[in-house]
């Protein structure tokens, strides 16, 4: 069989820009077409902002690497028109069971909050994802969108000025060059373009090594998140077992410091571990097998001059909590827009100030959260194992303990609370969850749609109870007759009316209980000019 | 914030005391410690407040030599 990961998907091909007389300068060009590239692209074209994609790789990632997509991201993935494919395709679970030493300690279920269109999360392999971003890529192509997929072109010079970007690539034909209005490097942990700009990336280096493996099994083991604290078949240390599409499950097995890579991950050894993980009865076959380390670290600020870094080249958390790739997808959410804004000429280059901040607070958010399950699930004292151990003794005979035990914390989107270009909170007693920096919860709206499909690409204004003002360049979002149940308890509390502006990544902007065209339009004004 | 109260508050102190050394009777060091720790947790969940946990830490802090 060939795998997914085996064909090249965009093979390289010759492009005009490379027989150009002089060096072509395009709008924006993406570095690396990972998840997070992808993203940006297909944000950008979406909105009519030519990209140029450009990949030292043909084909989607090698193995199930990223497998967690949250709420959030599947949300972005609805505005960006490739959701339905990875929920149709994903696999959806609640009930997580953890153990210790031999004993199962409790059980859970998450039992998610109703009324949103897109499920807490989904496991699906990076390649599914990646493969169905690159479908929406040709999809907009086909349409005429202009976004352009340059496989095997690996940009190996970058050279920064006030108004553009100086680019050389490699390719199998030889180099050429181009330059950019603006690069968003989204070339992962290791940047090449944040190491030839010399942009530091300091934080904690965590010496822990994980076997990651990804396994067919023909067992009835139930969808479950199955977690393992110093299990018999991996003393002192931890264990993770989790359901993926296409009958293939992933399997995190940490080995601790100081090992021989190539060793482990010799297919002998890796089935041995597996056997006496999954018992002698299963039958299982290796797909693919990896180690990896990692670091919680992040760059200083995302953005230098006409250079803006997103996803892994800007930030690095442990893979506890699956903060790494869903990050990303925020990341770019919050950038498109305002990098479109600026292109159009309608806001001024501070308006890319606030991504820094906003993405900093929440690569900070992430990194503290990550850090934190590393810290539970690798302890690093005597002492941080012995409460650890504690932690987990209890939770078998009490449920107070449970919520201690941290095993990868929920991926939720940042609120942006500090933001520069948060409006005002002009309703006193709304709920919390959709304060000005939050990003909108869904909820049902009375004609069976969801709110958030309304929401989104352009600014919009919501009024709840009120009449929102007919304001140029503002969509207005009607709820539509009755207020429901979940609308009411999400944003109005117990206001008796609200008037929400959105952002175009459909976070809160400012809110009210009512306002007039001349507070909306002043507030608009000022979140566009940056704060 | 309720504050932490470092007047005295235990109602026949020796026995209390005397429980709590009957606990760790026949314990070796690593299974005292254990259960040291479980105990923090039990009395850290029923104290509840954030803060009033903090001044508690604090306070033991303050009293080692």
């Amino acid at each position: 069989m060939t795998r997914i990961f085996e064909t090249p998907l965009y093979p390289y091909a010759r492009s005009r820009d490379q027989d150009a007389q002089a060096t072509i300068r395009h709008p924006v060009i993406v570095a690396g077409a990972g998840p997070v590239g992808l993203a940006a692209a297909i944000d950008l074209a979406q909105q009519g902002v030519p990209v140029v994609v450009l990949d030292e790789n043909d084909r989607v990632s090698h193995g199930s690497r990223a497998i967690c997509f949250s709420k959030r991201t599947l949300e972005i993935a609805d505005r960006l028109g490739f959701g339905e494919q990875l929920v149709q395709k994903g696999v959806r679970w609640n009930l997580g069971k953890v153990f210790f030493g031999d004993r199962k300690v409790y059980e859970f279920n998450l039992l998610p909050e109703e009324g949103h269109r897109r499920p807490a999360f989904i496991n699906l392999q990076q390649y599914h994802l990646e493969h169905d971003m690159v479908s929406r890529l040709r999809q907009l192509q086909a349409a005429g969108a202009p976004i352009d997929l340059r496989g095997r072109n690996r940009v190996t010079a970058v050279v920064p000025h006030p108004d553009h970007v100086s680019l050389t690539i490699e390719t199998p034909e030889g180099p050429y060059a181009l330059e950019a209005d603006w690069l968003i490097a989204c070339d992962g942990a290791g940047s090449p373009v944040r190491e030839m700009l010399g942009m530091g990336f300091t934080g904690r280096v965590f010496e822990d090594n994980f076997l990651i493996a990804d396994v067919t099994m023909q067992a009835d083991f139930p969808t479950e998140r199955w977690f393992w604290f110093d299990p018999p078949f991996n003393p002192g240390q931890s264990a993770l077992l989790h359901k993926q599409p296409d009958g293939i499950w992933r399997i995190d097995l940490q080995l601790g410091h100081g090992i021989d890579r190539k060793r482990e991950t010799e297919p002998e050894r890796v089935k041995a571990r597996l056997r006496q993980m999954l018992g002698p009865e299963v039958d299982f076959e290796l797909e693919w097998v990896s180690i990896y380390s990692f670091q919680c670290r992040r760059m200083e600020r995302f953005r230098e001059g006409r250079v803006i870094f997103a996803g892994d080249a800007a930030h690095q958390v442990s893979p506890f909590g699956a903060r790494g790739a869903n990050s990303g997808f925020q990341d770019t959410d919050n950038l498109c827009w305002k990098i479109k804004l600026v292109l159009d000429g309608t806001a001024p280059e501070t308006l890319l100030d606030s991504y820094t901040a906003e993405r900093i607070q929440a690569a900070d958010e992430n990194i503290l959260n990550s850090t934190r399950s590393t810290d539970f699930i690798t302890p690093k004292s005597a002492n941080s194992r012995m409460f650890r151990d504690a932690v987990l003794d209890l939770s078998a005979a009490y449920p107070f303990a449970r919520p201690l035990v941290n095993s990868g914390r929920l991926s939720l989107p940042c609120t942006h609370d500090d933001s520069p270009i948060n409006g005002p909170d002009g309703l006193a007693d709304g709920p919390s969850r959709t304060r000005p920096g939050s990003a909108c919860p869904d909820a049902p709206l009375a004609s069976g749609d969801y709110l958030l499909d309304q929401l989104g690409n352009g600014f919009t204004l919501m009024g709840l109870a009120t009449d929102a003002p007919g304001i140029s360049g503002l969509r207005v979002v009607d709820p539509g007759g009755r207020i429901t149940p979940q609308l009411r308890a999400r944003y109005l509390g117990d206001e008796s009316s609200a008037l929400y502006l959105i952002r175009p990544d459909q976070h809160v902007a400012a809110r009210w209980s009512t306002a007039d065209d001349a507070t909306v339009e002043a507030t608009l004004a000022r979140v566009k000019a940056g704060g | 914030m309720t504050d932490l109260v470092l007047e005295p508050n235990i109602d026949r102190p020796d026995d209390l005391y005397a429980d709590l050394l009957e606990a760790h009777e026949g314990l070796d060091e690593a299974a005292s410690a254990a259960l040291n720790a479980r105990l923090i947790l039990v009395l850290a969940n029923h104290v509840g407040d954030r803060e009033l946990f903090r001044a508690a830490l604090a306070a033991a802090r303050n009293a080692g030599a």
